[in-house]
């Protein structure tokens, strides 16, 4: 059985939502971390579909650096919400504002 | 033989940059050594080129040398370029001769003051620019070192800043100078314009034959005029230099006698083709001159301070230079200028040996009785006011007599400028002979109080060289009335203008009148000395009589006319006030205004603005997501 890319892409953009929904309202900056994750998954996803539909390898190939650099983004994110949290006993990223003007 | 001509001023530059950067590790004998060994230098360069030049025929007497492109702006190139001719040579050799003399006194004087390391260091860094000023071939390499001399007046006059007194003198000096400056800019802007090239020696070659208006030439002249008489102390901005006394002693003998006070007389000669084209400035020039120096001898007769006599005298022997100058006379000017380098020089370091042994005292009313205790300084003093008086046997005989002529001589109108120099003439012999004789003779004041001492080798071998200079240096110049050749008149004559430019003087038939003429202003010098030797010799007494007799006249001349009172009234409080109203109207209100008013709206726009930066992350991401979904519409419907 062959899925039709329009299913596929449904799929990938209601992935994508739920990332940013969790981005926009989730408070724990691990959550917030993952959601991204789940973004950049999402694009994936898409990317995957796509390269299959037009019989691209293209696709595929940018999917790999994707996933390198979201290895890379994982280990320098999570890295920096551990010295937070050792600095500020918490990872609450609506109680981190030290940024404010 | 002109590649040398650079090492001339290299040796001061070199001497100023050791003695200003190296200074703190050199010892106050190491300090005045390189100092005057860099004078020492220039002095045998100038003189050895001097030798060359005169070995040239006549009409060939000239050395250049171009170094490098200073300012090249479009069509309009400046190099640093120096000319030696007749006349730079007479200048150089007087501003490093007497330089280096007065660099070893400077060793004496000097001694043992914390400053000594950079006095010396500006010192050299004066003669280094008077030396560029006198060299120049260029009109604005000379006002390089016109403004370099005068920023170490300014530095010299202020040297022991921590008396605020001689720092506001300092100031003065320079404040009054930028006035005239502004003329010889303003000179030398029109000349551009006209001519196309700021080169002095282009200029006189172009300006005879151009088709210009009178006007231009006595308008230029006029402005670089101005600039002279601030620089040289004319009336009416002589008033800096009375105050400028409040210098070291050898500076006030070095800068404000011997060398930078008659830059403005070496500026009209050195222009003097320029000048002859505007017989209406030479006039006013003339005018000027004899005016000042009456004037000045007025005020000096009466003053107290050595050294304001001393000062009055320089600013009455200046404007006998102009007078020379403005009647066409330009050798006899320079031929004054060099005489009067020497016994001004003379006079001014016999005062400060005095000033020396006196422990820093200046007024004469408590000397006296000195003769005894400083014999080289009174036998070298007494040479020096023999020679300022116009003694014949001595230099300033000659050159003044020789002003004297080409003022009775050059002009119909001019014999009563001859008679004021006469009178001026009496004047200078009885107040040099008051400070001599209030100096060196009578009772002795400051007896218990003061240890009087003759000054170290050092500071007297100065005296006598100059001593020396101040008899023999006329010699070069004795007229042809009295049986000379004049061989300095000749050297100098290819370099001058003649004036007025078609001279119909017959020279022979005028000698014994000239003969008489001198005779008339040696009886009235010599009427002049007995008059000093009567009032302060004789009768001590009867100084004060005179005072009380002349009331007004005395107060007046005391006062010195009250010129600085009334520049006061006239100029100085107008401009405060004017610069008040500017300073705490215009610029707190409206300039400060203006600067803080748009500070104060971008503060409080960027205020609205920043409620934005709450430091929130999500807020931000929500902004991004807005962002995003706009440009997705923006794309979907375009």
């Amino acid at each position: 059985m062959v899925v039709p890319l329009y299913h596929v892409l449904a799929f990938a953009g209601l992935l994508f939502t739920i990332g940013v929904l969790g981005v926009l309202f989730r408070r724990s900056a691990i959550i917030v971390f993952m959601s991204v994750e789940i973004m950049l998954n999402a694009v994936n996803l898409a990317f995957i579909a796509f390269s299959r539909y037009h019989g691209d390898v293209n696709g595929q190939v940018f999917v790999f650096f994707i996933m390198t650099l979201a290895a890379a983004e994982v280990a320098v994110g999570l890295a920096i919400i551990i010295s937070l949290y050792r600095n500020l006993r918490t990872s609450d990223i609506s109680e981190i504002r030290l940024m404010k003007h | 033989m002109a590649d040398t001509l650079y090492l001339i001023t290299l040796f001061p530059l070199l001497g100023f940059l050791i003695n200003g950067l190296l200074g703190r590790w050199l010892s106050e004998k190491q300090s005045g050594l390189v100092a005057s060994g860099a004078i020492l230098g220039s002095f045998l360069v100038s003189a050895q080129l001097l030798l060359a030049l005169i070995a040239l025929p006549e009409g060939e007497r000239l050395f250049t040398q171009n170094l490098f492109a200073w300012i090249p702006v479009g069509e309009l190139s400046i190099p640093i370029g120096y000319r030696f001719d007749p006349l730079s040579a007479v200048m150089t050799l007087v501003v490093s001769g007497v330089g280096l003399l007065i660099h070893i006194y400077s060793i004496g004087y000097m001694h043992a003051d914390p400053g000594i390391r950079r006095y010396f260091a500006f010192l050299n860094l004066f003669t280094f620019m008077m030396l560029s000023l006198v060299l120049a071939d260029n009109l604005v390499l000379m006002f390089l070192g016109w403004e370099g001399v005068g920023l170490c007046s300014y530095l010299l006059i202020g040297f022991w800043f921590e008396d605020e007194a001689k720092a506001r003198a300092g100031m003065k000096a320079f404040i009054v100078n930028r006035i005239g400056d502004a003329g010889f800019i303003i000179a030398m802007i029109l000349l551009y314009d006209q001519f196309g090239t700021l080169s002095i020696s282009k200029i006189a070659a172009a300006a005879p034959g151009a088709q210009l208006a009178q006007g231009f030439f006595t308008a230029v002249t006029l402005l670089m005029f101005l600039g002279a008489t601030g620089k040289s102390a004319q009336i009416p901005l002589y008033v800096w230099l009375p105050d400028a006394m409040a210098g070291p002693t050898p500076v006030s003998a070095l800068i404000h006698a011997a060398t930078m006070v008659t830059a403005g007389v070496y500026l009209i000669a050195r222009n003097s083709v320029l000048f002859s084209l505007a017989p209406a400035t030479m006039s006013i020039v003339a005018f000027i001159g004899i005016l000042t120096a009456l004037y000045a001898a007025t005020i000096a007769i009466t003053q107290n301070d050595i050294k304001k006599v001393l000062a009055y005298s320089t600013i009455s022997q200046l404007g006998y230079m102009f007078t020379a100058v403005g009647v066409g006379a330009f050798s006899a000017g320079i031929f004054h200028l060099m005489t009067h380098a020497f016994f001004k020089g003379l006079l001014f370091l016999g005062a400060g040996s005095v000033i020396h042994s006196m422990n820093g005292e200046q007024d004469m009313g408590r000397m006296g009785g000195l003769k005894n205790h400083m014999p080289t300084t009174h036998w070298t003093m007494l040479i020096g006011v023999l020679a300022i008086a116009g003694i014949p046997g001595l230099s300033g005989f000659f050159s003044k007599d020789e002003i004297l002529w080409g003022a009775f001589s050059q002009h119909e109108g001019f014999s009563w400028i001859w008679l004021l120099g006469v009178v001026t003439a009496g004047l200078t012999a009885f107040y040099m002979f008051r400070l001599f004789f209030r100096t060196f003779y009578g009772d002795p004041v400051w007896e218990g109080t003061q240890k009087p001492h003759e000054s170290p080798s050092v500071m007297t071998l100065p005296l006598v060289l100059l001593a020396f200079l101040s008899i023999f240096g006329g010699y070069v110049g004795i007229p042809a009335a009295l049986g000379g050749s004049n061989p300095f008149h000749h050297f100098l004559e290819p370099v001058l203008a003649s004036y007025p430019v078609h001279s119909t003087a017959a020279p022979h038939t005028t000698y014994r009148l000239e003969l008489l003429l001198m005779l008339v202003s040696t009886l009235v010098v010599a009427g002049g000395i007995y008059y000093a030797y009567r009032v302060y010799i004789q009768q001590p007494s009867l100084a004060e009589d005179l005072a009380k007799r002349l009331g007004l006249l005395y107060r007046l001349s005391f006062n010195k006319y009250f010129v600085d009172e009334i520049y006061d009234r006239l100029i100085i409080k107008p401009f405060r006030m004017l610069a008040t109203v500017t300073w705490e109207w215009f610029d707190v209100q409206i300039v400060d205004g203006a600067v803080n008013g748009s500070g104060h709206a971008v503060a409080r726009m960027s205020g609205i603005v920043r409620k934005i930066q709450n430091g929130l992350i999500q807020h931000y991401a929500s902004i991004i997501l807005l962002g995003v979904i706009f440009i997705l519409i923006y794309i979907y419907f375009d």
